[in-house]
C-alpha cells in the first residue's frame, strides 16, 4: 500500500481518477447508492485524506488524528473509495458495498474502519463535530475535525443549531465543507428551499466563511490551509461542485443523485473518467 | 406519611459527586439546568460543562461526537425535550451506532403536574424501549437513583434514566440492591405479583399491604430496568403466582405492561392486569392527576383483585 502522504502534488489528480473510478464501479455492481454526490465530493475527499488530514490507516482510533464526519451519508462511496486508496481496507473490498455481511452499509455506519460517524438522517453531522471538537480542545489535542455537509443538506434545522453552538464555543478546530452541487433528492437545491446567500448565513452564524470551486486543488488547500490559520471561530468553506463531476451524462444531472448507473453507462464513465 | 425525596436534584448531585473522580464525565444541558440541577456541576466544572439552548437534536448528536472521543456525556433535560424532540438523533446516532451516551430526563410523568400536557412525559419508556442497545431504567425513589447514574457512568454503552419533578416517596429505607437489568424482590408473595417501576414502587408495596390484611398475599417487584427486562424475574412471578398485575406512570402502549406482556404471552401466558395511563391527562397537582388518571395504590389493589379472579378462568 503507498503511503498516500508521501504523493507528490501532481498526484493528486491521479487520486480523484481513482476514486471516481471505485465510486463508479461500487455503485454499479451494488445496483444502487449515490453516485452524483459522491462524485462532487472527489477533490474535497482527496485532499483530506491524501493532503491534509493527520491519520492512521493502521491505527484508525488513534485520539491525535483529525476527523473527517461525513454528514451526507449517503455520499459514502466517495468516503469508502478514499478509505480504501489511503489503506483503511482493501480496496476488492468495496465489491460489498450495500451488500449483506459487507462492512460497507448502505449508508456511512462505524462499522467500517475509518468512518467516525454512523448517518443516513440528514442533518446530524454537524453537531456530531462540534463534540468531537469540544473533546479534542478538552483533551488539549490537536485533532482537527472536518464536516462534509450537502447543500440541501442545510434545509435541516439541525445544522444551524450547530453552527450557532459552534461558533458560541469559538470551536477554531472545526471546519465545515458544504458540497454546493445546487441538486438535492428531487430537484434543483433553489426550486426545493432557497438557500442563497448560503455563505452569508454561514458568516451571520460567526464563521469564517470562503467560497471555492470544489473541483480545483489549488482552491481547495488553500481554503483548508486558510481554515488551518484561523482562530477564535469555526470555520466554513462552501464548495461550489458539479453534482456527477467527471461523467459528462452525470453531471449536472438530477437523475443521478440516487441511482446506480446501468453496465453500459458505467463502462463508458470509466472510459471518461481515465 | 413517608419520607420523600426529589429524584432530580438527588441525580444533579449524584453527577457532580461522580464528576470528582471521572474527568470524562461531561454534562450537556438545554437551558432548564436550574430545573434538572445539572447548573451544580456546571457551577462545580464549568470547562465540563456545556449549554446548548433549547435546541435538543443538536445536544443529543453532540453527546455522540462526545463520546466517539472517549467522552461520557450526560445530557440532562425534561423527559418530553429529552426523548421525542430529538428522537431521530438518539436513534441514528447514540442507538444505531451504540455511543456512550447517557439521558438522564427529569420531570417524566404526569406528577409534573401544572405545566400540563405538553410537559408529561408518558410516552418516553415506548420510545426509548424500542431502541435496541438502550438501557432504560426507572428508579423507584432518590437512593435507586443515585446507584442508577452511578450505574450508567461507570458501563458502557447507551442508557436512559427518567426522574420526576416533585419529591417522591423513599421506599429504599435500608439500602438499595441495584443492578443493571435485574429485578428487585421487595416482598414476597404466592397469590399475585405486582410488577412496578418508578414511582409506582411505592404505590404497589401500599397496595401489598393492604391486600396482605385481606389474605391476599403479593410478591412486588420493583423493575427499574424497564428494558433490557429482567424476563427471567417475570416468569418466575407468574409461575409462582398465577396473576400478575404491572404498574407505571406512562401510557398503556409500550411501556411496562406492555414488554412484562409480551414475554408472558410467549413464555408462560398468564392473566395480566396493567395499571397505566389509558390516554393523555391535563394540568392540576400530581396528587389530583395520580387521582383521576388511575394511578393510586388503590388502582393497584383492585387490579390485584382482577388478575386473582382471573386466575385458572
Amino acid at each position: 500500500m503507498a503511503d498516500p502522504v508521501a504523493a507528490g502534488p501532481g498526484d493528486l489528480e491521479e487520486v480523484a481518477r481513482r476514486l471516481r473510478r471505485s465510486i463508479i464501479t461500487m455503485v454499479t455492481e451494488a445496483g444502487s447508492g449515490h453516485p452524483g454526490g459522491s462524485l462532487s465530493a472527489v477533490e474535497i475527499l482527496s485532499s483530506l485524506y491524501f493532503r491534509v488530514m493527520r491519520h492512521r490507516a493502521s491505527e484508525p482510533s488513534w485520539p491525535d488524528r483529525d476527523r473527517f464526519i461525513l454528514s451526507k451519508a449517503h455520499a459514502c462511496p466517495v468516503l469508502y473509495a478514499a478509505l480504501a486508496a489511503a489503506g483503511y481496507f482493501p480496496e476488492e473490498e468495496l465489491s460489498s458495498f450495500r451488500k449483506l455481511d459487507s462492512r460497507l452499509q448502505g449508508h456511512a455506519h462505524v462499522k467500517t474502519p475509518g468512518v467516525e460517524m454512523s448517518g443516513g438522517s440528514l442533518g446530524q453531522g454537524l453537531s456530531f463535530g462540534v463534540g468531537t471538537a469540544i473533546a479534542s480542545r478538552l483533551d488539549g489535542r490537536p485533532s482537527r475535525t472536518y464536516v462534509l455537509l450537502g447543500d440541501g443538506e442545510c434545509d435541516e434545522g439541525q445544522v444551524w443549531e450547530a453552527a450557532m453552538s459552534a461558533s458560541h464555543y469559538a470551536l477554531d478546530n472545526l471546519v465545515a465543507i458544504v458540497d454546493r452541487n445546487g441538486i438535492q433528492n428531487d430537484r434543483r437545491t433553489d426550486e426545493v428551499m432557497q438557500l442563497e446567500p448560503l455563505a452569508d448565513k454561514w458568516r451571520a452564524f460567526g464563521w469564517d466563511t470562503v467560497e471555492i470551486d470544489g473541483h480545483d486543488f489549488d482552491e481547495v488547500l488553500s481554503a483548508l490551509d486558510h481554515a488551518g490559520g484561523v482562530t477564535g471561530r469555526p470555520s466554513a468553506i462552501v464548495a461550489r461542485t458539479v453534482k456527477g463531476k467527471g461523467v459528462s451524462f452525470m453531471e449536472d444531472n438530477p437523475d443521478f443523485h440516487g441511482k446506480a448507473p446501468s453496465p453500459e453507462q458505467a463502462s463508458l464513465a470509466l472510459q471518461e473518467i481515465g | 406519611m413517608a419520607e420523600t425525596a426529589s429524584t432530580r436534584e438527588i441525580a444533579g448531585r449524584t453527577l457532580v459527586e461522580l464528576g470528582e473522580t471521572r474527568p470524562d464525565l461531561v454534562v450537556l444541558g438545554g437551558d432548564l439546568n436550574k430545573s434538572t440541577f445539572t447548573n451544580l456541576f456546571g457551577a462545580r466544572y464549568p470547562e465540563r460543562f456545556f449549554d446548548f439552548g433549547p435546541a435538543e437534536q443538536n445536544i443529543v448528536s453532540v453527546a455522540a461526537g462526545l463520546a466517539a472521543s472517549g467522552k461520557i456525556p450526560i445530557v440532562s433535560t425534561f423527559t418530553v425535550f429529552a426523548t421525542s424532540r430529538p428522537y431521530d438523533q438518539l436513534r441514528v446516532g447514540v442507538a444505531q451506532s451504540g455511543q456512550n451516551v447517557k439521558v438522564v430526563a427529569t420531570h417524566g410523568g404526569i406528577i409534573t403536574g401544572e405545566d400540563g400536557v405538553s410537559a408529561h412525559g408518558i410516552e418516553d419508556i415506548a420510545l426509548m424501549s424500542a431502541l435496541p442497545g438502550f438501557n432504560v431504567i426507572v428508579p423507584a425513589d432518590g437512593p435507586e437513583t443515585v446507584e442508577a447514574v452511578r450505574a450508567a457512568v461507570d458501563t458502557e454503552g447507551p442508557f436512559y434514566i427518567r426522574v420526576s419533578r416533585p419529591p417522591t416517596p423513599v421506599v429504599h429505607t435500608d439500602g438499595v440492591d441495584f443492578a443493571v437489568g435485574r429485578a428487585e424482590t421487595l416482598r414476597d408473595g404466592t397469590d399475585a405479583a405486582i410488577i412496578a417501576c418508578g414511582i409506582m414502587v411505592h404505590a404497589a408495596l401500599i397496595a401489598a399491604d393492604t391486600l396482605a390484611a385481606d389474605g391476599i398475599r403479593c410478591r412486588v417487584l420493583n423493575m427499574a430496568t424497564v428494558s433490557p427486562l429482567d424476563e427471567a424475574a417475570v416468569v418466575e412471578a407468574a409461575r409462582d403466582t398465577g396473576a400478575v398485575v404491572t404498574a407505571e406512570e406512562h401510557y398503556i402502549n409500550g411501556g411496562l405492561g406492555s414488554l412484562v406482556s409480551q414475554t408472558l404471552s410467549r413464555e408462560l401466558p398468564t392473566p395480566v392486569e396493567p395499571v397505566a395511563l389509558h390516554g393523555y391527562a391535563e394540568s392540576g397537582t400530581a396528587e389530583q392527576l395520580l387521582e383521576r388518571y388511575g394511578l393510586t395504590s388503590g388502582d393497584i389493589e383492585r387490579a390485584v383483585r382482577r388478575a386473582v379472579g382471573r386466575k385458572g378462568s
